[in-house]
C-alpha cells in the first residue's frame, strides 16, 4: 500500500536514519552520559580500584547507548505494533524464572544468557508500559469512562506483580503498581476508581501477608520497627545512615569513605551505592545527583507534551514515571524513608539488566522524541490515519 | 478529532498534576538529606567514627623478681609462636605439611589447628607452635616467602630461673580464673589473651606492682572486625612492672632446699634475726612452676592434689605442728617474768602427776635434780610440767604471742597459717569448759593444743637471739639499685628484760655446745660460727598407759604417719646472734637426731656465706650496670 503524500507535519516520521540522528536530542545524552560517569567513579571508589565493577559497568554503558541510540531510530509503529507481543515474551520469561525457581528449590530472579544475566522482571517494567500504551492509545475519552474497558489493563498490571511478587521482588512489584497506576492516571481514568481498586488492594493486603515470605515480612516490621533488630536488615539502614550523616554537607572526600570502604555499608556497590556516594561527596553529591535525574525528568515531560500522538505521549510518561520510581524509591530506601525493597539506583549501581533496561527505555524516550510530529490513529498503527 | 483533542487536555493536566507530585516527592528526599546531613551530622559522625575506630589494649612487661644480690629468680622470655592467617593461606593442610619440616606437629596438632581455622573467622590468627627455639626461628624466616599467611609473632612468657628451688616463695603466674575476672573491679587487662596474673606467692603478693601498667592502640577495623591500620599517634605505650627485690639470698635458698630434700616432708627457714630479712625459705617436696606458665594438664594437676606429701603446699608458712620442746623457751621467759628463779632445782624422777593422771618425762628413769639452764639443756620434761604448773597458762601464752606465736607474722606470702596458743579464755569460748590444771603440763612442753608453723618458730628464734620484734618479710626494695632501706628502721625491741634473755640463751647454749646436751652432736665447731638452739620432737599419736608401761614403741616401727616430728630451732652466733633458723621434718623422728643435723649444715651454710654483710646495696647497683 502506498502512503500519502506526507505532509509537513508528518515528514519527520518518514526521515532517513542520517535525518532521525540529527533529531536526537544529543543535550539529554549528554546528561544521561553525565550521570553514567558519576556512576563509573562511585564503583571506583567502591573498589579502589575498576576491578571487578567499574570497569564491567563502564563497558555495559557504552553497549547501552549503542541500544539507545538503535531503539531511538525505529519507527515507533513498530514498538506499537510488537507492544503486545514484547509483554507477551516478558510475561513469559517471568513465568519462566518463577517456574525454574520452584524446580531449583530456591528464589531466583535471572535467567543465565552467558553473556549476561537476564532479569525479566525488569524487562517487565518497560513492556508493561509499552503494553498500557498501546491499550489506552486505542481508548477513546468516552470508552476510557467505562469501567469494562479498564478490567484487561488492570489483569495487564497485575498478574505480572503477580509472578513478581512470587519471586519474590517486592521492589519491582511495587514499582509496577506505581508505573501502571501512573499511566492510568494521565490515560484519564477518574480517581473514584483508583480509589476503588486502592480498597480492594487495601482488603487484599491481609491476604497478601500470608503469601510473603518471612524474610519479606521482616523486611517491612523492620522498617516499622527499626530498633528490634539492630543486627539484622535494621543494621543496614542504621549503617546506611551512619554513612550518610557522617558525611555532612561536603563528604569525607572521594574514595575516603570509611562506612563503605570498611563494609560496615551493605552492598555499597548495589543498592545502597547513594548511601556512599552521600558518605564521600555529602549532600552536595547527592543533591547534585539529584539535580541531574531531575533534569531527565524534566526531558521526559518536555518530551510527552510535544509528542503529536498519544501513545507517545503514554509511553514517554509512562518510562519518565519508571525512572522516577527507581530513583525515588531507591534513594528513600537507602535513607529510611521507605523499607529495604530492592531497588537498585538507575545508571549508578552495579547490575547488567537494570542498567540496560534504563537506557532502553531512554531509547523509547528518544524515539517519541524523534517520531514526535507523526499522528498515529487511534485504531490503526500509524498506516490508516 | 474532538475527542482527540479532549484526550489530550486530560492528559496535559494531569501529566502536569504528577509532576507536581514528583517534585513534592523529590522535596522530601532534600529534606531527609538535610535532616541527615546536615541537622543529626554530627551524631552519625559519631556513630561513624565508632564504627570504625578501636581502642585496644597493649600488655605492659611484668617485672622482674630478683633476689638480694641481684640475680633474676623470674624473668620474661620472649615467646615466639608460628601463626597462620587461614584467609592469606591457600592451602592450610599443605601449609602445615610445609611447616613441619621445621617444627614437629603431630597429627592431632593438625587436626585441632584446621578444626579451630574451621570454628574461627578466616582472618583471626591460629597459633600452630610456640616457644620455637632459635633454630627453628631461623628457619622458617628464612622460607618466609614459600609460606604464605604464616608470621612469627612474639609474646612474653614467665620463666623460673630457679626451678624448684624457690616455688613455694615465688608463686607463679596463670590465666586468671572466673573468680578473678568478677570478683574485683572490672579490669581490661585481664580479659586480654594471653595475660597472665600471680597465683600464689611473692607473684601474688606483688602482683599489682609487677603488673605495670596497660599501654593502648587505637585501630581501624572494618565490619567484621579485622584490623585494618594503626592510628601511630595514638599509641600509648605500656608502663612496665616494677622490678621485685627480695631479701632471698638465693645461693643459701638452693642449699636449704636440697638439703631438704634428703627427708620425704620438710622445710626450714632463715631468718636475719636482727631485722626478719627472710633469707631462705624451703619447703619439701617442691614444685615446678614452670608448668603453670605453659598450662598445667589434668593429669599432672590430679597427681598434684593428691600427693600424701602435698608438693603445693608451703609448709614453712602453712603447716601447722606441735612445736613440742622447741616451746619450752616461752614456758622459761613467762616463769621468769612471773618471778621464779632461774635458780630454782626441780627434781625429775621421770614422771609428774596432776591429780591422778601421770605424765612421763621423755628421759626414763628421770634427769634428776635441774635448774632451768640444765632443763634446756637436757630438755627435762618434768621441770618444765613442774614450771608450767607454777606459771599459769594464760601467762605462758601471753608470752609466747610475744614472740609471734597464735597470730600470723605477717609475712608477705599469701596463706600463711597462724597456728594455736590455747588459753583459758579461749578454752571456755571454743569448748564452753574451764582450762582444767591437767592440762598445763601438756603446754609447758609444747604439746596437746598448742600448735606452731616452722616461721613462727624461726621468728621465736630471731627474737630470742636478737631480743627485737622483728617481722619476717621477702620484700626489698621495689627497684634495683634503690637504696637498701630495710636496715634502717629497726624493729622495736621485745618488753622482756635483758638478764631473762641471757637465763635463756645460756640453757640454749648449752643444748649444742655443752656435752650431755640434747642437740651436741649438732654442733657448730667453728669458732665464732658456734650456735644456740633448742630441740624438739613432737608426738603425733596418743600414748597410752599401757604403751608407757610396757615400753613405748620407737618410731622406726611405727608406719609414716604415725612417726613423730622433728623440730629444730637455733640462732648464731650464740655471741651476737644474726642468723635465726628453724627446722621442721614431718615424721621425721627424734629432733637432735634427725632436725639437728640439716640445721647443723644450713646454719654453717649461712654464716659462711653470710648473706648479711653490708655491701649489699653497692653489689645490686653493679647489676643494674651490666
Amino acid at each position: 500500500m502506498r502512503w500519502p503524500e506526507p505532509l509537513t507535519t508528518f515528514r519527520r516520521a518518514e526521515l532517513s536514519i542520517a535525518e532521525k540522528l540529527r533529531q536526537i536530542t544529543w543535550s539529554m545524552l549528554f546528561f544521561i552520559v553525565l550521570i553514567g560517569v558519576f556512576g563509573f567513579a562511585m564503583l571506583y571508589s567502591a573498589a579502589h580500584s575498576v576491578d571487578p565493577w567499574a570497569m564491567r559497568q563502564g563497558i555495559r554503558f557504552l553497549f547501552g547507548l549503542v541500544i539507545l541510540v538503535a531503539v531511538s531510530l525505529v519507527d515507533i509503529r513498530v514498538y506499537l505494533r510488537y507492544a503486545y507481543a514484547i509483554y507477551g515474551l516478558a510475561f513469559m520469561l517471568l513465568v519462566f524464572v518463577d517456574v525454574a525457581g520452584e524446580i531449583g528449590m530456591g528464589a531466583q530472579r535471572w535467567i543465565d544468557l552467558k553473556v549476561i544475566q537476564l532479569q525479566p522482571s525488569e524487562v517487565m517494567k518497560i513492556a508493561l508500559v509499552l503494553a498500557l500504551a498501546r491499550y489506552f492509545h486505542r481508548l477513546s475519552a468516552d470508552t476510557i469512562g467505562n469501567p469494562l474497558t479498564l478490567i484487561v489493563p488492570i489483569v495487564m498490571v497485575f498478574a505480572p506483580v503477580g509472578l513478581v511478587l512470587m519471586q519474590p521482588d517486592l521492589g519491582t512489584a511495587v514499582m509496577l503498581v506505581l508505573v501502571g497506576a501512573a499511566m492510568f492516571w494521565v490515560a484519564g481514568v477518574r480517581l473514584w476508581k483508583f480509589v476503588v481498586v486502592a480498597l480492594a488492594g487495601a482488603g487484599a493486603v491481609p491476604l497478601a501477608w500470608t503469601f510473603l515470605h518471612d524474610y519479606q515480612k521482616n523486611r517491612i516490621l523492620t522498617f516499622l520497627h527499626p530498633e528490634s533488630d539492630p543486627l539484622g536488615t535494621g543494621y543496614h539502614i542504621t549503617q546506611s545512615k551512619i554513612a550518610m550523616g557522617s558525611g555532612g554537607l561536603g563528604g569525607k572526600g572521594f574514595m575516603k569513605g570509611s562506612q563503605a570502604y570498611l563494609n560496615y555499608l551493605p552492598e555499597r556497590q548495589t543498592d545502597f551505592i547513594f548511601a556512599m556516594l552521600s558518605e564521600e561527596l555529602g549532600m552536595i553529591g547527592g543533591v547534585l545527583l539529584l539535580l541531574l535525574y531531575t533534569v531527565l525528568f524534566v526531558y521526559g515531560y518536555a518530551i510527552a507534551f510535544n509528542s503529536r500522538n498519544h501513545f507517545g505521549r503514554l509511553l514517554a510518561i509512562g518510562i519518565t514515571i519508571n525512572l522516577f520510581c527507581y530513583v525515588f524509591i531507591n534513594m528513600a530506601m537507602v535513607m529510611g524513608l521507605l523499607p529495604v525493597v530492592g531497588v537498585p539506583l538507575p545508571l549508578i549501581s552495579y547490575g547488567g539488566t537494570a542498567m540496560l533496561t534504563v537506557l532502553f527505555g531512554f531509547g523509547l524516550l528518544m524515539c517519541v522524541y524523534v517520531h514526535r510530529d507523526l499522528k498515529i490513529g487511534q485504531r490503526g498503527l500509524g498506516d490508516d490515519s | 478529532m474532538n475527542q482527540e483533542k479532549a484526550r489530550s487536555l486530560v492528559f496535559t493536566r494531569r501529566a502536569a498534576l504528577l509532576g507536581g507530585g514528583q517534585i513534592l516527592l523529590l522535596s522530601t528526599l532534600v529534606g531527609q538529606m538535610y535532616q541527615l546531613q546536615i541537622v543529626e551530622s554530627d551524631r552519625y559522625t559519631v556513630m561513624s567514627d565508632d564504627n570504625q575506630l578501636s581502642d585496644r589494649l597493649l600488655e605492659p612487661l611484668r617485672g622482674r623478681i630478683l633476689d638480694r644480690f641481684g640475680i633474676s629468680l623470674a624473668e620474661n622470655d620472649h615467646n615466639y609462636r608460628v601463626e597462620v592467617i587461614p584467609e592469606k593461606v591457600g592451602d592450610l593442610k599443605q601449609v602445615l605439611e610445609q611447616l613441619s619440616r621445621f617444627i614437629p606437629l603431630t597429627d592431632e596438632d593438625r587436626e585441632s589447628i584446621l578444626l579451630d581455622a574451621k570454628k574461627r573467622r578466616s582472618f583471626v590468627p591460629i597459633a600452630v607452635s610456640e616457644n620455637l627455639s632459635w633454630h627453628q626461628l631461623a628457619s622458617i624466616e628464612v622460607n618466609a616467602p614459600d609460606l604464605p599467611g604464616v608470621s612469627i609473632e612474639v609474646g612474653q612468657r614467665r620463666r623460673y630461673t630457679q626451678g624448684r628451688n624457690c616455688s613455694h616463695i615465688i608463686g607463679y603466674v596463670a590465666v586468671p580464673s572466673e573468680k578473678d575476672l568478677t570478683g574485683g573491679p572490672f579490669n581490661p587487662l585481664l580479659e586480654l589473651p594471653g595475660f597472665r596474673i600471680g597465683k600464689s606467692g611473692v607473684e601474688k603478693q606483688y602482683d599489682e606492682a609487677l603488673r605495670g601498667k596497660q599501654g593502648s592502640k587505637r585501630v581501624e577495623v572494618d565490619a567484621v572486625g579485622r584490623v585494618v591500620r594503626e592510628l601511630e599517634d595514638k599509641r600509648v605505650e605500656p608502663t612496665s612492672g616494677q622490678d621485685l627485690v627480695l631479701s632471698l639470698d638465693i645461693g643459701l635458698q638452693q642449699f636449704v632446699q636440697q638439703r631438704l630434700a634428703s627427708e620425704l616432708s620438710a622445710s626450714a627457714v632463715v631468718l636475719d634475726a636482727t631485722n626478719g630479712d627472710v633469707l631462705a625459705l624451703g619447703s619439701a617436696p617442691a614444685y615446678d612452676p614452670s608448668m603453670f606458665t605453659r598450662g598445667v594438664t589434668v593429669r599432672e594437676w590430679q597427681d598434684l592434689m593428691s600427693d600424701p606429701l602435698r608438693p603445693l603446699a608451703n609448709k614453712a608458712t602453712g603447716g601447722e605442728y606441735a612445736p613440742g620442746s622447741t616451746f619450752k623457751m616461752m614456758v622459761a621467759l613467762a616463769a621468769l617474768k612471773r618471778g621464779i628463779d632461774p635458780n630454782r632445782h626441780v627434781f625429775c624422777p621421770g614422771v609428774y602427776s596432776v591429780g591422778n593422771t601421770n605424765f612421763h618425762c621423755w628421759k626414763k628413769g628421770g634427769h634428776g635434780s635441774v635448774d632451768m639452764y640444765n632443763a634446756h639443756k637436757y630438755s627435762c620434761d618434768v621441770f618444765f610440767y613442774d614450771t608450767a604448773m607454777q606459771t599459769g597458762i594464760d601467762n605462758i601464752a601471753e608470752m609466747a604471742r610475744q614472740f609471734g606465736f597464735g597470730a600470723q607474722t605477717g609475712i608477705d606470702i599469701p596463706g600463711e597459717r597462724h597456728g594455736l596458743i590455747p588459753d583459758s579464755a579461749w578454752k571456755q569460748a571454743t569448748y564452753g569448759e574451764p582450762w582444767y590444771p591437767g592440762e598445763t603440763p601438756s603446754a609447758g612442753i609444747g604439746q596437746g593444743f598448742i600448735t606452731a608453723t616452722p616461721l613462727q618458730l624461726a621468728v621465736m628464734a630471731a627474737r630470742l637471739g636478737s631480743g627485737r620484734a622483728i617481722v619476717p618479710h621477702f620484700r626489698r626494695a621495689a627497684i634495683v639499685g634503690a637504696a637498701d632501706t630495710p636496715a634502717a628502721d629497726e624493729p622495736p625491741a621485745l618488753d622482756i628484760p635483758e638478764r631473762h634473755f641471757e637465763v635463756v640463751r645460756e640453757g640454749m647454749r648449752r643444748v649444742v655446745n655443752d656435752q650431755g646436751g640434747t642437740a651436741f652432736r649438732a654442733r657448730i665447731a667453728e669458732p665464732g660460727m658456734e650456735m644456740a638452739a633448742k630441740t624438739g620432737t613432737a608426738q603425733v599419736r596418743h600414748i597410752s598407759m599401757s604403751e608407757h608401761l610396757s615400753g613405748v614403741r620407737k618410731n622406726k616401727d611405727l608406719p609414716w604417719q604415725q612417726r613423730d616430728h622433728a623440730l629444730f630451732v637455733c640462732f648464731a652466733p650464740v655471741a651476737t646472734p644474726r642468723y635465726a633458723l628453724s627446722v621442721v621434718v614431718e615424721h621425721g623422728g627424734g629432733g637432735s637426731a634427725v632436725a639437728g643435723p640439716i640445721a647443723h649444715d644450713i646454719m654453717l651454710e649461712t654464716q659462711r656465706r653470710n648473706p648479711a654483710r653490708a655491701n649489699l646495696g653497692q653489689k645490686l647497683a653493679m647489676t643494674q650496670k651490666s
